[in-house]
């Protein structure tokens, strides 16, 4: 401590010790010079990251597609336009997308679309596959979700309510405007028909969510995918056409 | 903080050494400061959670820990919060970019407690209170120590909490099919009771050493 330190601490002793002075100039450079410089960094980062990001991005959403179609082994991304179906471009980012899956042979064995709903937390998104002879949906995966952990996280977790969406029929009715039967919730135990999901004890509002967010879902898309089911079923071939010329 | 004469004339490498140990026992931020609560109540609820934020935490530490002592001479004191803060927010945001492109479940498990560690005042602590007035390899070993110690007690918690509230350990069955889980243990709950029972027993051997002395 210097002499004048010490006689400005006896003087005013409840005071702290205050800091030199500082021009106001100074400190607004100090605070530009951390912000370009993170500016900056930050920039780097992102470039250097974005690439790897997108490529895990895409790939998870290709695990669950081909997770929630069995059999599948590539996909076309379709988007609807008034009522209709047609290839996304690989620059397009619509909000409805629709991703037909292949098997080995390039027949269609499935359809993955994505849907979402509020949940207990916040929205839960799902993706669910559907197969268009048996009209029914034969996979789910839940792509985001903040439910409860250890209850409303059983949509993921529990093999019995999984188990819902290895057959659930959203077949249409015979007009093929809607469907055939709604998809509605059943109490724990008290499934009978095809149509119904049978909920979770403990996570009821979680469960009741999904058959809500399913069951919207499948009123708008079934009908799509149906009117447009040869659209997907050429796209395959279609899209290698559109390739060679 | 108020150093004694004797300890001024140890040498530079058992300063370096107690400045490592001191933060993963006697100034462990959580089981002794009680610092950065929110990420170790909230996301300790599997280990593997507990690891990442840890780490993410250390790593976060480490490197604002760097650049607040090798500016310090530069930073205007009426500016330094700001700036520290500024310095934090910049690793974290880098982080998780670089979490996001590692891995994208563990990113999507930790969800927005990465941008949280901006507000962890542990970090913030250890800037203010070392890093700004010691040397680059003092701050470092400091920040090291204080992140090692805060990983260890995220785990302490995260592995309890995920061995009772799930049966795994890891992600692996840790018991029979016939366990039932006990799943206040990963609610929010369970984390104020498993820190309880952590702060207790840290609290009681801290007390039994101190009798014995």
């Amino acid at each position: 401590m210097t002499a004048s330190d010490t006689i400005a601490a006896t003087a005013s002793p409840d005071i702290p010790e205050q800091p030199p002075e500082v021009s106001s100039a100074r400190m607004i450079m100090t605070m530009a010079g951390i912000g370009i410089i993170s500016g900056i960094l930050l920039v780097f980062t992102y470039m250097a990251t974005l690439p790897t990001i997108e490529k895990n991005k895409a790939e998870a959403l290709e695990r669950a597609i081909f997770d929630v179609v069995p059999g599948a082994s590539s996909k076309l991304t379709f988007t609807p336009e008034d009522g209709r179906l047609r290839l996304m471009e690989p620059s397009e980012k619509p909000a409805e997308r629709y991703y037909a899956a292949y098997g080995n042979d390039g027949e269609l064995v499935g359809v993955a679309v994505e849907a979402s709903g509020q949940g207990f937390a916040d929205i839960v998104k799902v993706l669910y596959g559907y197969d268009p002879d048996c009209q029914c949906i034969v996979g789910f995966k839940v792509l985001a979700t903040k439910e409860t952990p250890g209850l409303g996280d059983k949509i993921e977790t529990d093999p019995a309510f999984v188990a819902n969406f290895e057959a659930l029929d959203v077949s249409l009715s015979a007009d093929g405007t809607t469907l055939a039967n709604e998809v509605v919730f059943a109490k724990p135990g008290k499934k009978i028909n095809p149509w119904e999901v049978e909920g979770i004890t403990g996570a009821t509002i979680t469960s009741k969510a999904v058959q809500k967010l399913i069951n919207t879902s499948a009123m708008n898309v079934m009908v799509i995918l149906q009117n447009n089911i040869q659209v997907l079923r050429d796209g395959n071939t279609s899209s290698q056409h559109t390739d060679q010329d | 903080m108020a150093t004694p004469a004797a300890s001024i004339q140890t040498k530079t490498s058992s300063e370096s050494a107690d400045n490592f140990i001191k933060g993963l026992w006697r100034e462990n931020p959580v089981f002794v400061a009680l610092l950065g609560m929110c990420p170790v109540l909230a996301v300790t609820n599997s280990a593997i959670n507990a690891l990442a934020i840890g780490a993410a935490s250390t790593f976060v530490m480490v490197l604002s820990s760097t650049i607040v002592s090798l500016a310090q001479k530069l930073i205007p004191k009426q500016v330094r919060i700001a700036s520290y803060i500024l310095i934090i927010a910049t690793f974290v945001t880098v982080t998780e970019y670089v979490l996001q492109a590692l891995s994208y479940e563990v990113h999507k498990a930790l969800g927005a407690f990465i941008a949280l560690i901006v507000v962890n005042c542990m970090i913030l602590g250890r800037a203010e209170a070392f890093a700004s007035r010691n040397n680059l390899r003092q701050s470092v070993l400091d920040a090291l120590g204080m992140g090692v110690g805060f990983t260890v007690a995220c785990l302490s918690l995260g592995t309890v909490r995920e061995v009772l509230g799930n049966g795994t350990l890891f992600g692996f069955q840790v018991f029979g099919p016939e366990f039932e889980p006990w799943i206040v243990m990963i609610l929010p709950p369970g984390a104020f009771f498993v820190l309880g029972m952590w702060l207790l027993l840290f609290n009681w051997v801290k007390h039994r050493k101190e009798a014995a002395e």
